[in-house]
């Protein structure tokens, strides 16, 4: 990575800083070697036994929202074992913040906000986001678009029938998200099949789908967020179900995070969010690459 | 035995009995979902191209390749047949599983002969090979005409352009990485 991409990473990183300083939210930092993540079957922690290294800041940051804290983001980096591609790196760094009192609509308006606000801050000349050779306008207004109707439009396909068949990985990546590629703006997709979104919390009156959304630019996934599950034996019975997949695909089952289950039902009706910063920089930078955007990848160390 | 996680450009495995070089390489993972591993990967026996997806857990056998050294012996048809000069076990190539080696090929020349298994399935060359010069036309002196080479043809049968100085009969070097004239051979 060169020197410029370094300084812009660090004005970015100072613009977010600013932008929630500037909206009354708490800047914490939590502990990244923990006892025990949130078990999902699809995410893998690094562990210096007997504990594991961060998957996601989620937990410590949810059991500061039962403290009574009301407004928190972290920049922190984060752990995730077989993770390496293009866009992904084992060791990344990862915005989280979250907001009581709130659903994931509240957090859609922050992204809208935060990305026009490093745009204008950090890419002074021309205020707009690049991938593929695609020039994304945060400025534009976003496109939201549900997982039923994005399946249905781009694939021809259910959604339904895709999780069945056990193919939706693939259609979400070989089809989904390179029609997204098209939208000169950011594309907000939204309201994922329940099984989809294991620690957030379900549609009211649509017990079938989540209120979780995931923020692209370009067909480049840059954010997950959502309304959170507030109810602990809810929570505990899917971290058991997460692990029962895990097992019954020949992998081991994952520790419980029992203090977390312990606060979890004094947590006020929230919603939060994580963001990529690395693939952030890679917008602002017009990299094709995650390897251009950070200082050392691990094959450099 | 390869895993997913062991996959990246030039790994070799065994596809349907085939071995196979993965030329391209990407890991995907849909938020909150389970990876994919995107593979292109060129069949080493035909040269054909394959694009294919894999998950976690999925495994691979190696592809079983050892390159021996070994002597061109002679051809017969289009088959070409080589020696390991140590066991005297001897296999057979195609002209077309060859390509572009064949234009080089003398007898008692030293190859590396690729083996997947039992089966030949490429050679590498030496660098430089010395073959002699079978005919070429004469180089009038003085010829002003600003031509600065010639065809030659080889004891092989391979055709190439060379200086005009050189004559029939001649010994000259060839490059096998691109089959052109390096220089002449003295004495």
């Amino acid at each position: 990575m060169n020197g410029h991409t370094l300084w812009l990473r660090a004005r970015i990183i100072r613009a977010i800083r600013c932008f929630f300083w500037d909206r009354g939210f708490l800047e914490v930092e939590t502990p990244l070697l923990i006892p025990a993540n949130a078990p999902e079957e699809y995410i893998n922690p690094i562990s210096p036994l007997p504990w594991q290294l961060q998957t996601s800041p989620e937990l410590c940051m949810k059991r500061l929202l039962c403290r009574g804290h009301k407004r928190l983001f972290q920049i922190s980096h984060c752990w995730r074992a077989e993770e390496r591609g293009q866009n992904h790196l084992s060791e990344f760094t990862m915005l989280e913040w979250y907001r009581a009192d709130s659903d994931y609509n509240a957090l859609i308006d922050d992204c809208q906000e935060l990305l026009q606000h490093i745009a204008k801050a950090c890419l002074v000349d021309s205020p707009v986001y690049h991938y593929n050779r695609a020039a994304i306008d945060p400025f534009a207004p976003w496109a939201k678009i549900s997982v039923q109707e994005a399946f249905l439009r781009f694939s021809n396909t259910s959604v339904w029938s895709c999780l069945e068949k056990g193919i939706y990985e693939e259609i979400l990546t070989e089809v989904i998200e390179p029609a997204l590629t098209v939208f000169s703006m950011p594309v907000i997709l939204t309201d994922y099949p329940a099984e989809l979104a294991a620690l957030s919390r379900l549609k009211p009156g649509q017990p079938e789908l989540a209120e979780r959304f995931e923020l692209y630019l370009a067909g480049l996934e840059l954010a997950n967020g959502f309304s959170e599950l507030n109810d602990a034996a809810e929570q505990r019975k899917r971290f058991e179900e997460a692990n029962q997949l895990r097992i019954k695909d020949g992998r081991h089952a994952l520790p419980l995070p029992e203090r977390f289950l312990d606060e979890l039902d004094a947590m006020p009706p929230s919603a939060g969010i994580a963001m990529g910063i690395d693939r952030l920089v890679m917008l602002a930078a017009g990299a094709e690459s995650i390897d251009e955007v950070v200082a050392f990848t691990p094959e450099q160390l | 035995m390869y895993t997913v996680a062991d996959l990246k450009k030039g790994l070799k495995i065994t596809l349907d009995g085939d071995p196979y070089l993965v030329v391209a390489f990407d890991f995907v993972k849909p938020g909150k979902g389970q990876a994919l591993y995107r593979t292109k990967m060129r069949n080493m026996i035909n040269g054909t191209l394959l694009d294919r997806t894999y998950r976690s857990g999925e495994t691979f056998e190696s592809a079983n390749l050892e390159d021996r050294q070994m002597e061109y012996l002679y051809k017969e048809g289009t088959h070409y047949t080589f020696m390991d000069q140590a066991t005297y076990e001897q296999v057979v190539m195609e002209e077309e599983t060859l390509g572009d080696a064949k234009n080089f090929l003398l007898e008692n020349l030293k190859v590396d002969v690729m083996l997947f298994g039992e089966k030949a399935i490429g050679v590498s060359l030496p660098n430089f090979v010395n073959l002699r010069v079978t005919a070429t036309e004469q180089w009038a002196k003085g010829d002003t005409s600003g031509n600065d080479s010639k065809p030659a043809t080889v004891e092989t049968g391979y055709v190439l352009r060379v200086p005009p100085f050189i004559e029939e009969g001649e010994l000259i070097v060839i490059d096998t990485r691109n089959g052109e004239y390096s220089t002449r051979v003295k004495g």
